[in-house]
């Protein structure tokens, strides 16, 4: 046995042969032709086709993988239809006599120089796509298929890098993981395996030798496994198994609404810490996103994170969720959560110190440069925005007023935002006890129920001494979020819970009743509580 | 002949997603549109050679309109640019 490690795209065991892919590269022969105006017809035939099989595949990527995924696949039918690349290959077909593959293959070269002559990181990897769609009008010229043909047989594709449009268009169902050299954790091919569910390792130094040989996969470890002995291929099996099982009885409920037998609906979205969530998110078919913690943005950070790093994260997620409703909670950082450069000091007493929306009203210049990204992502999607740690009306009231500072401020230079729904979290029993006032002030309240449940049973969840009076379902904070959802419908405004008890499925039933409007819960979750829903009377 | 200078806010530059809607967009106008910057000029049809000037934020575009409906052409090119760069 031969053991590998790589980088982990996404959690999940696979188990089977391996398929060594190398990329088909298209021969192109070079030869004088007699009939221009014939050779042109059969090069817009085929660059048809192209197109034809592109707006296929985007179809097929905009259901497996979302819009914003989706999308390359229509940059790549642009460029087909560009008048300089058309232009190119028709010159040389008409002056000088030459076969359209040899024309497309030459036109593709320039443009390729020409991108990956730029000094500029993205544009150089535009070549890349010039390159895939060239490759597909030649294969199409030379009559080869087109199709990443992988054979019948569900397999471990080994390959040393792959475009978006080859794995796009492998058949799903003989997919068993990838396992790449190249490519980076967000790269479209990493972006679009985590979509598609499929185990997938990067950073691996592949063999061709491995062709055909037994393999496992392990997304959770990224160890990569070669001729695995028996009794570890038994074992990996019943993991397998059982990972199978819980997913096959979930998937059933994808594109099914959130709704109780009774016809009482209510929205289920998905808490996430990263970019990198997204995925799980639009797998697990959650209709939005009720809590996007921004810290991870300052804890993976050296400095205080710019408006640009953090405005190309806000409409990354904007972009990807596609008009779908994205709940950004503004920095929550302090107690559990220390960032060097913040210079916050050691507190006795961190969960009720300075943390949360208590620096940003210290520290204005912060709040506002993460307020101004948030807003400018506005106009590419869905977002809302909610404020952490509240206790009173005069906070409110104060970040309403930086709010409004900072929309004046985009108009002033004229810089588009969207319309942002303004939110409190409910975390504190002082917020819980005025929420008719609160009510009054916001769009929305989403109520955490870990900080909650802590502050309003006085029990420090970190101390393990504690945990047999810990109960998460004390009649007090029941008795708290009714009262918070009953002071927001009167006041017309919506409320939910963002915290670990909305996956509390012993408690969906009782939620349902409170009249919750929604439940925001890890992206894993998202079908186990619609099943509840959709089996509660 | 209509002109206006716009400076690239977005982040990711004129990259491959806008510029195709760029390119839709500037079809359907009869006059002809054109981009200059960084000393390179490309009209705003084509997809490859707007994507050749490797156009990044804070980089100034001066959009050329000529033709028949320039006015009105300049005018909703002005705002698509706002809109999407």
């Amino acid at each position: 046995m031969q053991q590998y490690s790589g980088k982990s795209i996404f959690k999940g065991i696979a188990i089977g042969k391996i398929y060594f892919y190398s990329k088909g590269e298209q021969q192109v022969k070079r030869h004088k032709i007699e009939d221009a105006a014939g050779e042109i017809t059969r090069y817009n035939n085929a660059k048809e086709q192209a197109i034809n099989e592109l707006t296929k595949l985007y179809e097929k990527a905009l259901k497996e993988v979302g819009e914003g995924n989706a999308e390359i696949f229509n940059v790549h039918i642009m460029m087909l239809e560009d008048e300089d690349y058309n232009d190119s290959v028709n010159n040389i077909v008409e002056n000088q006599s030459m076969n359209a593959e040899y024309a497309v293959a030459r036109t593709a070269d320039n443009f390729y120089e020409m991108f990956s002559n730029m000094e500029d990181e993205y544009f150089k990897a535009r070549a890349f796509d010039i390159k895939d769609i060239s490759e597909r009008v030649i294969s199409i010229l030379n009559g080869a298929s087109t199709g990443s043909d992988i054979g019948n047989e569900p397999v471990i594709i080994v390959a040393n890098d792959l475009a978006p449009s080859e794995t796009v268009q492998m058949d799903k169902d003989k997919l068993l993981a990838f396992v790449t050299e190249l490519g980076s954790s967000n790269s479209h091919t990493a972006i679009l395996a985590r979509t598609m569910n499929i185990p997938a390792l990067i950073g691996v130094k592949i063999e061709e030798s491995w062709n055909g040989k037994m393999a496992i996969v392990d997304g959770y470890t990224g160890t990569f496994y070669i001729d695995p002995e028996e009794e570890m291929l038994n074992e990996y099996k019943a993991k397998k198994e059982e990972e199978e099982n819980s997913r096959k009885l979930l998937q059933d409920l994808k594109g099914k609404e959130n709704v109780t037998l009774s016809g009482q609906k209510i929205n289920i979205y998905a808490n996430i810490g990263n970019v990198t969530d997204l995925a799980a998110v639009l797998q697990n078919d959650a209709s939005g996103i009720g809590l996007f913690r921004s810290e991870f943005l300052y804890l993976e950070s050296d400095h205080l994170p710019t408006e640009e790093e953090q405005f190309q994260v806000y409409k990354q997620v904007a972009e990807t969720m596609a008009g779908k409703k994205v709940i950004i909670r503004t920095l929550d950082i302090g107690a559990d959560k220390q960032v060097d450069y913040l210079n916050l000091g050691k507190e006795d007493n961190p969960a009720m110190g300075y943390r949360a929306i208590r620096i940003c009203l210290n520290e204005p210049e912060i709040f506002k440069t993460q307020l101004r990204a948030i807003l400018r992502a506005s106009a590419f999607g869905n977002i809302s925005i909610m404020f952490p740690m509240i206790i009173s009306v005069n906070e409110v009231l104060q970040i309403k007023k930086i709010v409004a500072e900072v929309k004046a401020e985009l108009d002033t230079v004229g810089i588009e935002y969207g319309e942002v729904e303004l939110g409190i979290m409910i975390e504190t029993p002082a917020a819980a006890i005025i929420s008719d006032l609160l009510a009054k002030e916001v769009d929305f309240f989403s109520i955490g129920t870990n900080d909650l449940t802590q502050y309003t049973l006085a029990i420090d969840r970190q101390n393990a001494k504690l945990d047999p009076i810990y109960d998460a379902h004390h009649e007090a904070v029941l008795r708290l979020i009714q009262m918070v959802v009953d002071n927001a419908h009167k006041e017309g405004i919506w409320a939910g819970i963002c915290g670990e008890l909305g996956a509390d499925l012993s408690l969906t039933k009782r939620f349902l009743e409170m009249g919750l409007d929604e439940l925001s819960v890890s992206p894993t979750f998202v079908l186990p509580v619609r099943k509840e829903v959709r089996e509660t009377k | 002949m209509k002109q206006f200078n716009y400076v690239i806010t977005d982040e990711a530059g004129i990259h491959a997603r806008p510029a195709g809607l760029l390119v839709k967009e500037a079809k359907n106008y009869s006059s002809k549109i054109t981009l200059e910057a960084n000393g390179k000029a490309a009209e705003a049809t084509k997809l490859l050679a707007i994507m050749g000037m490797a156009v990044k934020n804070g980089t100034t575009v001066t959009v050329t309109v000529e033709g028949e409906d320039e006015e009105k052409a300049c005018v909703e090119m002005e705002q698509f640019f706002k809109a999407n760069f």
